[in-house]
């Protein structure tokens, strides 16, 4: 069982704040994500459950044992914590064999030859590199150094594992092929492990649940799915999600009871139990508000279909794909993404009915960026596409 | 910027947790160590000698007209401003001054050429010409001036040279003094402007000028716009050091320009604390720190930052874009015949001497003996030297066996200590320790070897802390000591320089899976840094045991060292034992070399020069 439980981390470098008031639990086997840009601190906050770095404020437990208490300047060593790192850099040691690399820290437990042989092999096998185990780092390719370096995290059957950016340093194939590995990983040693990246598939694809960072603090914490569907705000729907999401400019006006939208793509109106109350949201007057639409939920029609939903649109621009097909669209001087699943084509200036469903359509508060419609999930429409 | 706001918990416990902290890191011990070195051996030396030089010793405060023991500016009046100032100090600083310009002007331009030729140009056999070029800058200087006594010496030197022999009588202009100097200076000192600039030559990034080369620049206007002042800087700074090391050596000045009265700072500097007044000394070695800082100051303002132009990237080859064409013969010719006289004809006259019976009688074939070698006292009444040869001379083998151990134990203690102080300046970057580490180490540098060892006997020469350190002054020790304080700057270049390439992660993933400090040490750090290490050693080995500035003053007929009995040979016109154990010498430091370079892969143009 491991559960952790960040309490109020701040992170000085000097006077420049870099973790501010960080909360996070992490409940015993998640896959957590910490994802976002490039210096927002997630790494700091790696570095901070690790060991290697001391919080000036806060606190850390591992199921109820006190691992930082920074108020009385207590700091558990890194190897008591239980936990092992896999480096952005791999961090092998070049001057040794990969059974080396993998055996120094089980030689330093004292654990018996054959119980370290044993362990060794079993996370060779486990990361299927144990025909390499005699080589030395230089000698491996990018990919084999990767596994070697998760292997010898392993091999210790820590209770935590912490990845840095794992994959950044792959090219595009082996990272989808890792992706795998490291999922089936996690399945099979229900190891709970929090993972490093600024790459979003990565964090969708991979993690029960993902923390997104912002500049030092953390502005979401929820399932892919959840944070996919429903961002928290306007930044975070932007940065989640590729294509982007559409963010449409529009008008809303809330009586109590709807709210009523009105953009160029069309108006809509929506439920007070979709909303968010807790947000700040006028009553009575009209306020400015985005629209946060999926590319994949617009529906596009080459003749114009029954009913009052569909608008008609031009085709800007089309980039088949392949297996998809991204559409840019224009109605009423808006620019807007459609995301077409199979290989369709469109004539440039081409002439479309598009189509919304209101059920997976998103508001945010223009004034305070931040969502005050939940969207539904993704439930397959039938429509007539 | 927000200060950092800290919540405090119960104040014991933050207090015990945080000593804990401190105290079970071997880490901050290993600084705190460091420091307590660096600060005794350096920055207590320095205050000692400002201190004796304005101590009264009894000569002094008796002239002073004061009570001994008193302070007072007599030295510093007497140097500056009295009746002997002009002999004392202001002839020798023109001197110097003189002296160090000229080679200046002769070595710089012959070491920027030779680097340009070497990097850039199409001369053929580039690999062995540039190792020879380096090689003979690995000859120490003071075997430079012994070989040009060898060939030029007349009549004042007791026992003529070779060119006496041969039937030129060489004035005393051309055998000692300034011009003399200059050449030999000059012979030396182009290796720091060939090193220097070979190191920016080749790491300018090529992609730079073929960027140009596709802007329409022509080659001319590459050179003068692009890599000229990419390299100007290293330029200016190999122009800068050699001046100041030209301006504190003390080797070539003794042996070569007191003969003919032709004082320099450092000569007046050994003279007054080895037969003078030791306070005059201490307030020339002062001088003589204030401005060799003030050289290496205005190196920093002139260069400063700027010198980091360096831009090494993987990619780009290397272009050779100086097609010698017609004159790649004649080029070739003219850089053999450098060598020849930077090295071979040094090397040749020295084992010719080394072989003679007598100097008068140069070349004749009776001349030749092996007797310097291995002749045996009961003979040598026979032969002009009264000393038995040098394999059987018991001064000889007592010296050569104190350079090699003053050489061993030195390079062990300061590569070692280089090690540590690379190891907390580079895991230390940007944090107070760190710097303050750089700096303190850095300290040595500045001060000119002559002046260095006057620092350290104004300090050791009588005991200090109530006796609990003994009067050094005249032991093997305090020559190790001065040798070992002296090569710190260079020792922790290296060591940083290694450490650098030892990523903090590899630490850091081995203390994540358990292992302590010393295991790390072991383990991760000292296995990665072993070459470096190695290398490191083998040229620190090199500096100290060729060193005769640093030990002239404080080595003694008990605690001598090949240099110094060479020297003390030549003092007594002793020349073909002199040329003997400089040829000892050489051998001894290209053996060296060899092995450092081929088997630990030593650069010597990593910051070794």
């Amino acid at each position: 069982m491991s559960k952790i439980v960040l309490e109020h981390i701040d992170k000085y470098y000097g006077e420049n704040r870099v973790l501010k008031d960080i909360n996070l639990t992490i409940e015993d086997g998640d896959f957590m994500t910490l994802l976002g840009p490039s210096g927002c601190g997630k790494t700091t906050t790696l570095r901070v459950i690790s060991g290697l770095e001391k919080p000036q404020n806060g606190t850390m437990t591992i199921d109820g044992r006190t691992i930082i208490d920074a108020a009385n300047a207590f700091y558990e060593d890194p190897s008591k914590r239980d936990l092992n790192l896999v480096f952005q850099s791999y961090a092998l040691w070049p001057h040794m064999t990969v059974y080396q690399n993998i055996s120094f820290g089980l030689k330093i437990k004292k654990l018996s030859a054959a119980e370290i042989d044993r362990r060794v092999m079993d996370s060779l096998r486990t990361m299927r590199i144990d025909q390499y185990k005699d080589r030395y780092p230089n000698e491996l390719s990018g990919g084999q150094q990767q596994r070697v370096a998760i292997a010898r995290a392993i091999a210790s059957s820590p209770k935590l594992l912490l990845l840095d950016e794992p994959l950044s340093n792959l090219d595009a194939r082996l990272r989808i092929d890792m992706r795998v590995e490291l999922k089936r990983l996690h399945r099979e040693t229900g190891t709970t492990i929090i993972y490093v990246t600024h790459d979003q598939v990565e964090a969708m694809t991979m993690s029960t649940k993902v923390a997104l960072f912002r500049a030092g603090e953390i502005a979401q914490v929820a399932t892919p799915l959840e944070l996919y569907t429903n961002p928290i705000d306007m930044e975070t729907a932007d940065f989640v999600g590729s294509p982007r999401i559409n963010l449409v400019d529009g008008t809303a006006l809330y009586d109590g009871t709807t709210l009523k939208v009105k953009s160029p793509l069309g108006g809509f109106s929506f439920d007070k139990d979709s909303l968010k109350l807790a947000e700040k949201m006028p009553e009575g007057t009209e306020f400015p508000v985005a629209l946060g639409i999926r590319p994949e939920v617009i529906q596009i029609a080459t003749r114009r279909p029954a009913g009052d939903r569909w608008i008609e649109a031009e085709v800007y621009a089309s980039q088949p794909a392949g297996s998809e097909t991204i559409v840019t669209l224009e109605a009423q001087g808006t620019q807007f993404l459609a995301l077409q699943v199979d290989l369709r084509s469109y004539e440039m200036n081409q002439k479309v009915w598009v189509s919304i469903d209101p059920q997976r359509v998103n508001v945010f508060n223009r004034e305070t960026q931040r969502l005050i419609r939940y969207a539904e999930e993704n439930r397959r429409e039938e429509a007539d596409a | 910027m927000k200060k950092a706001y800290i919540r405090k918990g119960d104040p014991w416990t933050r207090f015990k947790n945080q000593a804990k902290d401190i105290l079970c890191n071997p880490f901050n011990l290993m600084t705190l160590i460091a420091f307590i070195i660096l600060i005794a051996f350096v920055v207590v030396p320095l205050i000692s000698i400002a201190k004796e030089s304005l101590v009264l010793d009894a000569t002094a405060a008796r002239r002073a007209k004061t009570e001994e023991g008193s302070w007072g500016i007599y030295y510093w009046q007497y140097l500056l401003t009295g009746k002997m100032a002009k002999t004392m100090f202001w002839t020798p600083l023109l001197h110097s001054l003189t002296v160090a310009f000229f080679a200046c002007l002769v070595a710089v331009p012959l070491g920027a050429i030779l680097a340009w030729l070497m990097v850039r140009s199409d001369i053929p056999g580039k690999q062995v010409l540039s190792f020879l070029i380096i090689m003979a800058y690995m000859m120490p200087s003071w075997c430079k001036a012994q070989a040009w006594l060898s060939i030029f010496r007349n009549m004042v030197g007791g026992m003529p040279g070779i060119l006496y022999w041969m039937g030129w009588d060489v004035p005393d202009w051309i055998a000692y003094g300034p011009f003399a100097m200059v050449c030999v200076l000059a012979m030396h000192y182009y290796a720091f402007t060939y090193i220097m600039l070979a190191g920016s030559l080749s790491t300018i990034n090529s992609e730079l000028e073929e960027m140009a080369l596709i802007q329409g620049a022509s080659k001319k206007t590459i050179v003068m716009k692009i890599t000229l002042p990419l390299v100007m800087p290293a330029f200016l700074s190999a122009a800068i050091m050699t001046f100041s090391k030209a301006i504190g050596g003390y080797s070539v000045a003794s042996y070569l320009g007191t003969r003919v009265q032709y004082h320099t700072l450092a000569t007046r500097l050994h003279d007054q604390i080895a037969s003078g007044m030791p306070g005059v000394g201490y307030a020339i070695a002062i001088l003589m720190i204030l401005l060799s800082s003030g050289c290496i100051f205005a190196n920093n303002k002139l260069v400063g930052t700027r010198k980091s132009y360096s831009t090494i990237n993987g990619k780009g080859g290397r272009s050779v874009d100086l097609q010698l064409g017609k004159w790649r013969v004649p080029i070739f010719i003219l850089v053999c015949l450098f060598l020849l006289i930077a090295l071979v004809f040094p090397i040749l006259s020295l084992v010719i001497e080394s072989l003679q019976v007598s100097p008068l009688r140069g070349l004749e074939p009776d001349n030749f003996t092996l007797f310097n070698w291995i002749g045996k006292e009961e003979n040598s009444y026979a032969l002009i030297n009264y000393e038995p040869g040098l394999l059987r001379n018991s001064k000889f083998l007592s010296g050569m066996g104190n350079t090699v151990k003053l050489g061993v134990l030195g390079a062990i203690i300061s590569s070692f200590m280089g090690q540590v102080f690379g190891y907390i300046s580079v895991r230390g970057r940007g944090k107070w320790y760190g710097h303050a580490i750089d700096q303190l180490v850095f300290i040595p540098y500045l001060i000119p070897a002559v002046a260095f060892s006057a620092v350290y006997i104004a300090m050791f020469i009588t005991p200090k802390l109530g006796g609990l350190i003994p009067a050094l002054y005249g032991t093997f020790a305090l020559i190790l000591l001065i040798s070992t304080v002296k090569y710190f700057p260079y020792a922790s270049k290296s060591g940083s320089a290694t450490m650098m390439q030892i990523s903090a992660e590899l630490e850091e993933a081995a203390s994540i899976n358990g292992a302590g400090f010393f295991r790390r040490f072991a383990k991760i750090v000292f296995p990665l840094a072993k070459n470096g290490f190695m290398s490191g050693f083998i040229l620190t080995f090199i500096s100290i045991a060729k060193e005769f500035d640093l030990i002239s003053l404080v080595a003694n007929e008990r605690n001598l060292t090949l240099s110094y009995l060479t020297f003390s040979y030549t003092s007594l016109n002793c020349y073909q034992l002199a040329a003997t154990s400089s040829v000892v010498m050489i051998v001894l430091i290209s053996v060296c070399y060899l092995i450092a370079k081929k088997v630990f892969g030593a650069d010597i143009a990593r910051g070794w020069s």
